[in-house]
């Protein structure tokens, strides 16, 4: 009976993990046709991978799109990491409605984040434009009139909605720790630095691998955000994706998408093994 | 001593007053503003003739919801009873999706549910389609799947999925084992336990996977649009419209954004009040 029931079990979560890989499979078979089309399959060819190198339009979006993710993600765990730290130190009065404007990129829809951003920095040229054009006036040296939208501004709303990300994997981590390790650190003569990096990090060190991980998943796979911050100026996979179905889709698409997919699932799956080696020879130890 | 560290946050204090704030200000602003700087509330007046759009996001990120609730909780439930080994490569599994963009997962979708897709393709050779037209007697040669609000619905679920399960399964997975073993130590069946003892302790998981299925897919908009053949126009839908789409209206996309930060907040209050649902929202 028990064992019955356990493969019902195992084949419900089977059916499920299909339903989420039917589509990726069909990418990355799909990859390999001959012909350029999703349905029909019209033999094995690398093709698409040859030509995927010689586009220049993919390219320059995969390049975008993990420059941002990279540099947004190391900036949002080091920015998060000193940003929750403070907040653990904060007393509870300030740091619940910190916290609570902490939460909001998260919480609130990809578009209304997206939209409001568009409008502050529309507003923000806006206002340089005027202030820009009446320092030139003054003849000190000549500042640019025309900013417009485009890498800095998808890389300050990633980096802004990748830190609560971060913040929310080490706040368990810093509550977990004993709380005088740091006070005793600090009354036996440390620096807050020392402190931080003798104390603190070693205890909140997986909330921070954590962080980056959630944080960098994000990035990679946010595309509305990035669609209302990025401007015409740059465009990330996942936008050039978005053109391409109002017209045609290539199937150098595919190509990439394999290729990601394949660089994804090695690094996982070193990640999980570094880290179930970890657990064993801790286990050891003990 | 320690509170001495607390001035490490002041940095990113200031980052969230410039680009979490100031945004939201700023969309206030336009929301009760005319095209050239005056007060009016005329873009929430005019929101009433886009009622359609407000009932069909609502319906369809609803059942959406639903759907992914009604898979979500048994496979969270039966994960968190498997061995480790199994739980870590399902939460691997689980994950892993969403590092392809989901943009491109959606753009295989279209391929699966296009007229003479791979999906029609399949029902036609297992004899699906003639079974149809046999019981039916009607007369098709394809089912239409694309550009239906189904093909919208199957969207979300597939993309969203993975945020019911995690925030379940992350609860369910922490649940006490000794209370379980108590409730059945003093008689209660399997099924009583999960009633009494794992469901509602497992609440505010749940709570938290509706919120984090049901706020995206009020206002997704490019599902809407690759499934859903642009003929289906969702709140998200119009909101883009107003700020890069034909309709240029930032004032009135402004205001509708609001109306969805103001369903986000109610979202939020209601999951507050069930604890700390939200602390585990995200936990991965």
């Amino acid at each position: 009976m028990k064992r019955n029931n356990s493969l019902m079990n195992r084949l419900l979560m089977l059916l499920v993990f299909l339903f989420l890989y039917a589509p990726i499979f069909l990418l990355i078979i799909f990859s390999f046709n001959a012909g350029n089309s999703n349905m029909i399959w019209k033999g094995f060819s690398l093709d698409w991978y040859a030509k995927l190198f010689h586009n220049r339009l993919i390219m320059e979006s995969v390049y975008t799109t993990l420059l941002v993710s990279l540099l947004a993600t190391v900036i949002a765990t080091i920015a998060g990491t000193f940003a929750s730290i403070g907040f653990y130190a904060m007393r509870r009065r300030i740091r619940t409605p910190l916290m609570t404007v902490n939460n909001i990129p998260m919480m609130n829809a990809d578009i209304v984040t997206g939209v409001s951003m568009c409008l502050l920095f529309v507003a923000f040229f806006n206002g340089w434009e005027n202030f820009s054009v009446w320092f030139n006036s003054l003849g000190l040296f000549q500042l640019p009139t025309r900013l417009t939208m485009g890498f800095g501004t998808l890389l300050i709303a990633h980096i802004t909605f990748n830190i609560p990300y971060v913040i929310l994997a080490i706040g368990p981590k810093l509550r977990q720790m004993d709380k005088h390790l740091v006070d005793a650190a600090m009354d036996l003569g440390c620096t807050w630095m020392q402190a931080f990096r003798k104390v603190i990090l070693p205890e909140i060190k997986p909330g921070i691998v954590s962080g980056a991980l959630t944080a960098f998943t994000m990035s990679i796979d946010d595309f509305v955000i990035s669609y209302f911050t990025a401007g015409s100026g740059s465009s990330t996979l996942a936008m050039t994706i978005y053109g391409m179905t109002k017209k045609r889709v290539t199937p150098e698409i595919n190509a990439i998408s394999t290729l990601l997919f394949v660089t994804v699932l090695l690094l996982l799956a070193v990640i999980n093994i570094r880290e179930a080696r970890q657990e064993r020879a801790a286990l050891r130890r003990k | 001593m320690k509170r001495k560290l607390s001035f490490l946050s002041i940095p990113y204090v200031i980052w969230m007053a410039l680009f979490v704030v100031a945004p939201i200000i700023m969309v206030v602003i336009y929301a009760f503003s005319t095209a050239d700087g005056g007060f009016t509330l005329a873009n929430f007046a005019r929101m009433g003739t886009y009622t359609v759009v407000f009932t069909r996001s609502f319906k369809l990120a609803l059942i959406a919801t639903l759907i992914c609730l009604v898979i979500g909780y048994p496979v969270s439930y039966l994960m968190s009873r498997e061995g480790p080994r199994f739980q870590r490569i399902a939460m691997v599994l689980i994950m892993l999706p969403m590092w392809m963009n989901f943009l491109l997962r959606t753009y295989s979708w279209m391929a699966l549910l296009e007229n003479n897709g791979l999906l029609n393709q399949l029902f036609q050779n297992i004899g699906l389609i003639d079974l149809y037209n046999r019981i039916f007697g009607t007369n098709l040669t394809f089912f239409r799947m694309i550009n239906t609000q189904g093909a919208v619905v199957l969207g979300m679920v597939y993309n969203y999925l993975p945020f019911m399960i995690l925030p379940i399964y992350s609860v369910i997975v922490k649940l006490d084992h000794n209370l379980l073993e108590a409730a059945r130590d003093l008689g209660a069946n399997s099924f009583q336990v999960f009633r009494r003892v794992i469901l509602p302790l497992s609440l505010p998981g749940v709570l938290s996977g509706i919120t984090m299925v049901f706020v995206p897919s009020v206002s997704t908009f490019a599902i809407s649009k690759m499934l859903g053949g642009g003929t289906e126009l969702l709140l998200g839908d119009l909101i883009e419209q107003q700020f890069l789409g034909g309709a240029y209206n930032p004032q009135l996309g402004a205001a509708i954004s609001l109306v969805m930060m103001v369903i986000v907040v109610i979202c939020m209050w209601i999951m507050n009040r069930f604890g700390e649902g939200e602390e585990q929202a995200v936990m991965m």
